[in-house]
């Protein structure tokens, strides 16, 4: 049944007291896949990432994870993940060498074979210098590099990724991107959590919006863009008089016009249309400046997608440590 | 083996028996506190400083206005001082795994398939070490201060035995305080309740020198069970009348607070 699903949840609520931070969520990740669960803050990703992997248990609906029961089969699910969570869960008293041979251990690997796994690690994440010295002297990239090979310290068929490269600096946060992906491409499954739409759209096969408690869209980067509009083009002209003559002679779909910037823009259907358009702006004479086409981001979808009658989100249960964290890195 | 681990980019863990990562699990956890000990002495410090203060000053300060009828009052004091450096670790026990409980380690921990109670154990092997440490320093210095004990070599294996019970136990109880604590704050007021258990025993004056009330409450506590045994072995005086109650009480405490703490554990953030 769940042969081809690494990680299936049905309706799954979570309350916290009063608080409704799942509200019923439905959602599947196939085996070898990759996929973003994007969303802002309080929209219970994080909720998300701690019942699968055993940290909190759902209130209720149904979650298996590698066919295991996150409620009734934890250790058949504690065995089938790996976890870099938001928060950095490393021993900061510890060297990075001392953290990966103690959760080496904790993983079952045997005392040699824990060293040569640590050392394997080190050497892979770029770590071997800092090994020996304390995780607390650690810079940002380099606790998240070594919280990522804590992860790996046994070959997970399932990883979780909860927010990996918050607080990162772009060198650092293409590191780790250029380390998921080879995960990926060794055929982890793999969920993403992010508030980040570039991460989502870069690595992840399929993206599923989650806002309030619920996901709201589910699909590929394309699928989700598609629904949100096509592609626009901007026009601008090189001086007041042309672009004045031109806002008399361009129509179309989203038409907009900004007189201080001289510029026209509008949704376009295809290159031809394009072609058109600047056809017609010769024939009249007009002269134009400059000339872009720009597809829809995820942005727009985003925006699109949770401005659209959602109640407000004001749970922060699950992202409250947001701040701390920001500050301990 | 280790030349082609990961080799074929796959590392799995080995198949042993569950007893065998049991205590696996355990070492590798109490290894942890263990090393944390060696990283920050501090804790020991701690740990010998304020027996010390308290065994110089009631030798020193108040001892001569105490009258404990029979022997010396350093004679006397010296079991009251043995516990109360057992107590004073259990505030360190309650704060640690109090603090413990929000680092993201132990969330790595709590997802990985390992014997949970380690996680615990761990701390509390680390208080029995601490308390190991300040008793062995108090006994040198009441030595030095005019301690002289009659009791023989199986006497004092016996006190030893009696103190890391109580150590044991009482640092089961503190690991309990410390998952309910939902602050730092908290941790270190519910520790001080752990703390001042000995204030209210025979560890500085006797029962029968107390009104009514507190002295059945101090005659009945557990604490002074251990303090009147302790007493009783290091003098050589018949020790079965507090003897066995305070085996009964600790062991007694021991089986409620060691299933609780790891069900705390296990309940934790769910």
């Amino acid at each position: 049944m769940t042969g081809e699903l690494a990680i299936q949840i049905r309706d799954l609520k979570k309350n916290y007291g009063d608080v409704e931070v799942l509200k019923g969520v439905d959602l599947n990740v196939e085996r070898g896949t990759m996929l973003a669960l994007l969303g802002p803050n309080g929209a219970g990703k994080t909720t998300v990432v701690k019942i699968l992997s055993t940290l909190a248990g759902p209130s209720s609906g149904s979650v298996t994870v590698n066919g295991y029961d996150v409620v009734r089969q934890r250790d058949g699910v504690r065995r089938s993940i790996g976890l870099v969570s938001q928060f950095v869960a490393l021993d900061w008293m510890h060297t990075g060498r001392e953290n990966l041979i103690m959760l080496g251990r904790l993983h079952h690997l045997s005392v040699a074979n824990a060293k040569v796994r640590a050392q394997q690690l080190l050497e892979q994440f770029d770590l071997v210098e800092a090994g020996d010295k304390q995780v607390k002297g650690y810079s940002g990239g380099m606790k998240r590099r070594l919280d990522l090979a804590a992860s790996l310290l046994v070959t997970p068929p399932i990883l979780y990724l909860d927010e990996p490269t918050t607080g990162l600096d772009p060198r650092s946060r293409a590191t780790m991107w250029a380390a998921i992906k080879q995960l990926l491409a060794a055929g982890t499954t793999i969920l993403l959590t992010t508030q980040y739409l570039e991460e989502a759209d870069q690595l992840a096969d399929k993206i599923a919006v989650i806002d309030g408690g619920r996901i709201i869209a589910e699909g590929t980067a394309a699928e989700l863009k598609q629904g949100v509009g096509k592609e626009r083009v901007e026009l601008v002209l090189a001086s007041g008089g042309d672009f004045n003559r031109a806002r008399q002679v361009i129509e179309g779909d989203g038409l907009q016009h900004d007189e201080d910037t001289r510029t026209i823009s509008l949704v376009v259907d295809g290159a031809a249309h394009v072609k058109r358009l600047l056809d017609t702006l010769e024939n009249k004479g007009l002269e134009i400046e400059s000339l872009s086409l720009t597809k829809p981001t995820l942005d727009d979808v985003f925006f699109a997608l949770t401005r659209r009658g959602n109640e407000p989100t004001n749970q922060s249960t699950d992202d409250n440590h947001d701040e701390e964290v920001g500050a301990a890195l | 083996m280790t030349a082609t681990l990961g080799a074929d980019g796959i590392v799995l863990p080995e198949k042993r028996s569950a007893l065998y990562w049991a205590v696996s699990d355990t070492r590798v956890l109490i290894g942890r506190h263990v090393h944390h000990l060696t990283r920050s002495p501090d804790q020991i410090f701690t740990a010998i400083m304020l027996p010390a203060v308290m065994l110089l000053m009631f030798r020193f300060m108040f001892g001569g206005a105490i009258d404990v009828g029979g022997t010396t009052y350093i004679n006397y004091l010296m079991a009251g001082i043995l516990v109360i450096s057992v107590t004073m670790i259990s505030v360190s026990t309650t704060l640690a795994v109090q603090s413990d409980m929000q680092e993201g380690v132990v969330d790595r921990f709590r997802a990985i398939a390992m014997l949970d109670s380690a996680v615990i154990t761990g701390h509390i092997v680390a208080a029995v070490i601490r308390g190991l440490i300040a008793l062995t320093v108090m006994v040198g210095l009441g030595f030095a201060v005019g301690f002289r004990p009659s009791g023989s070599i199986g006497d004092w294996l016996l006190t030893l035995g009696m103190l890391v019970l109580f150590a044991f136990s009482l640092a089961w109880v503190a690991a309990v305080l410390g998952l309910v604590a939902k602050s730092v704050d908290g941790a270190s007021g519910l520790g001080l309740i752990l703390m001042f258990s000995p204030y209210a025993s025979t560890a500085f004056v006797q029962a029968d020198t107390l009104p009514d009330g507190l002295r059945q409450f101090v005659e009945y506590q557990p604490v002074t069970q251990v303090v009147d045994t302790v007493r009783a072995l290091l003098l050589d005086q018949p020790v079965a009348a507090s003897g066995w109650p305070a085996l009964i009480w600790w062991v007694a405490i021991l089986c409620v607070a060691y299933p609780l703490a790891t069900r705390l554990y296990r309940k934790r953030f769910v």
